[in-house]
């Protein structure tokens, strides 16, 4: 754990550098895990569009697979998916190999 | 230039506004706040500001976008009354603890139930935790004068947190007085430029502002302001000598009427202190009663150990609050006795003026003499009393 920074040298106003949203593994907080099949998904990025977390990875036009770092398992994607490629499941009836988005 | 003018209590703030041409106010109506931000709204119609004027759909959106502004880099006001500051409530811990300087004279009324809207300090007292400076005025004069100063009380980088300007719903906000102005330029050179450090507009170097903060640095950031606060007085007294200089106007944080002799001294906020002088001149000429009044200029942060020095060779003291705590008395008595703690002075709470209810030279003079008659028979009970009441 990063040392604390000590009173004197904490910014007035708890004003912090920006992004520091990034640092964080909010993906904890996830209870359903969106299963999305690849295969099946037609890159119209519906789901890039929608996620509120902005944790669809897309490169050259292309969705990849979700970034669980981020993904708090609201299932946006899953409902906005027009060829239903997304599923979330219970965290806890996946096995931790088979986990991605 | 400087000029005399006749000016309602809300002219002559929104008159102090326009000196200050603050980059952004926001602002709703509520009685009797109404006229404050009308008249400013005319200044900016007619050109007479640069300030982009907001009127925003309620006290919560007005606070609100003060906030961003000022977070953005810009000087910014509002002003309420009443229930408008209630409405306002999440937001006002939000504006001190994000250290946003900005200043909001506060029309004080009663708040509901039963609805009224005359004045007392349920409003403003109500809000006494939320971190602001509170400063009170007792006269047009000082409401305007406070306005300006208020700017750089706040903006000063030893203190950088919100102030407040309270002035009495009515008896100020609604009465012509003639005051002295000052000149607009020397208001302008008096208030200098705002500058901040981080902007929220300022992409090159962008900045987290409202960051969640938990167990591990929340109470540090309280404990900032808690300093904030206590750096605060000298500060007041600061501004209140150079402005001055400026006005010829002097101001700290206590106004001690008459004090330095006095055996019965009445202690309070507001415009009910100049009635109140008045009676203490009246009855030391009369009646050769030796009275003094302690005005608190400044409640927030409160001057305590000035407070202890300013009445501790009375026989007796009386705090008059025209707010009550319901199941505790009067929020000004506790802690006036308890900057007095280990001082012999005997102390008297007298509640008044709910919703507006008048206390005349008569009522102040007879509280005087309530004092007296408690000191003289050594039986000040009970503590809390209420004047001008129907029983």
């Amino acid at each position: 754990m990063a040392e604390l920074l000590k009173k004197d040298q904490m910014k007035p106003g708890a004003i912090v550098e920006g992004g520091t949203m990034a640092k964080l593994n909010t993906g904890v907080w996830r209870t359903y895990v969106p299963m999305t099949d690849l295969e099946k998904c037609t890159n119209c990025l519906m789901c890039w569009i929608f996620c509120p977390d902005s944790a669809i990875k897309v490169s050259g036009g292309e969705r990849h697979e979700t970034d669980l770092q981020y993904c708090k398992g609201c299932g946006i994607c899953a409902a906005e998916c027009p060829v239903d490629a997304i599923e979330m499941k219970l965290e806890s009836d996946v096995p931790p190999d088979d986990k991605k988005g | 230039m400087a000029e005399r003018m006749a000016l309602t209590g809300n002219d002559s703030v929104a008159y102090a506004l326009k000196q200050i041409n603050p980059d952004v106010v926001a602002a709703y109506p509520i009685t009797p706040q109404t006229e404050m931000m009308h008249k400013f709204a005319a200044y900016v119609a007619d050109g007479e500001v640069v300030t982009e004027f907001v009127p925003v759909e309620s006290e919560h959106s007005a606070m609100s976008a003060v906030v961003g502004a000022s977070l953005a880099g810009a000087r910014a006001c509002t002003a309420t009354s009443s229930q408008g500051l209630a409405l306002m409530w999440e937001i006002l811990y939000i504006t001190a603890s994000y250290r946003c300087p900005v200043v909001m004279p506060v029309v004080n009324r009663a708040l509901s139930g039963p609805i009224n809207i005359h004045c007392d300090h349920s409003d403003t007292m109500g809000a006494r935790d939320a971190g602001w400076i509170h400063l009170y005025s007792e006269n047009c004069q000082e409401a305007y004068d406070n306005t300006i100063q208020a700017v750089r009380i706040a903006e000063h980088p030893d203190v950088r947190l919100p102030v407040m300007v309270c002035l009495d719903g009515f008896i100020l906000s609604h009465t012509l007085e003639a005051l002295e102005t000052n000149d607009d330029e020397a208001v302008r050179n008096f208030i200098g430029e705002y500058e901040v450090a981080d902007s929220l507009l300022n992409v090159e170097q962008a900045r987290t502002f409202g960051a969640f903060s938990l167990q591990n640095y929340y109470f540090e950031f309280k404990k900032q302001q808690a300093d904030a606060m206590e750096r605060a007085p000298v500060v007041v007294e600061q501004i209140g000598r150079e402005y001055g200089e400026l006005s010829g106007r002097h101001y700290g944080l206590l106004d001690a009427y008459r004090c330095e002799d006095a055996e019965l001294v009445l202690v309070g906020l507001g415009s009910t202190m100049g009635t109140v002088k008045q009676a203490a001149d009246d009855l030391r000429e009369a009646e050769g009663i030796k009275c003094g009044v302690l005005k608190v200029r400044c409640f927030r942060p409160l001057p305590g150990e000035q407070i202890r020095q300013a009445v501790k060779g009375a026989a007796i003291v009386g705090v008059m609050d025209r707010a009550v705590s319901f199941g505790l008395g009067g929020p000004l008595f506790h802690e006036v006795r308890s900057a007095c703690y280990g001082e012999t002075v005997g102390m008297l709470n007298f509640i008044y003026g709910l919703g507006g209810r008048d206390l005349s030279l008569t009522d102040a003079k007879d509280t005087f003499r309530a004092l007296l008659q408690a000191a003289d028979s050594g039986e000040p009970e009970p503590t809390v009393r209420y004047i001008g009441l129907r029983e």
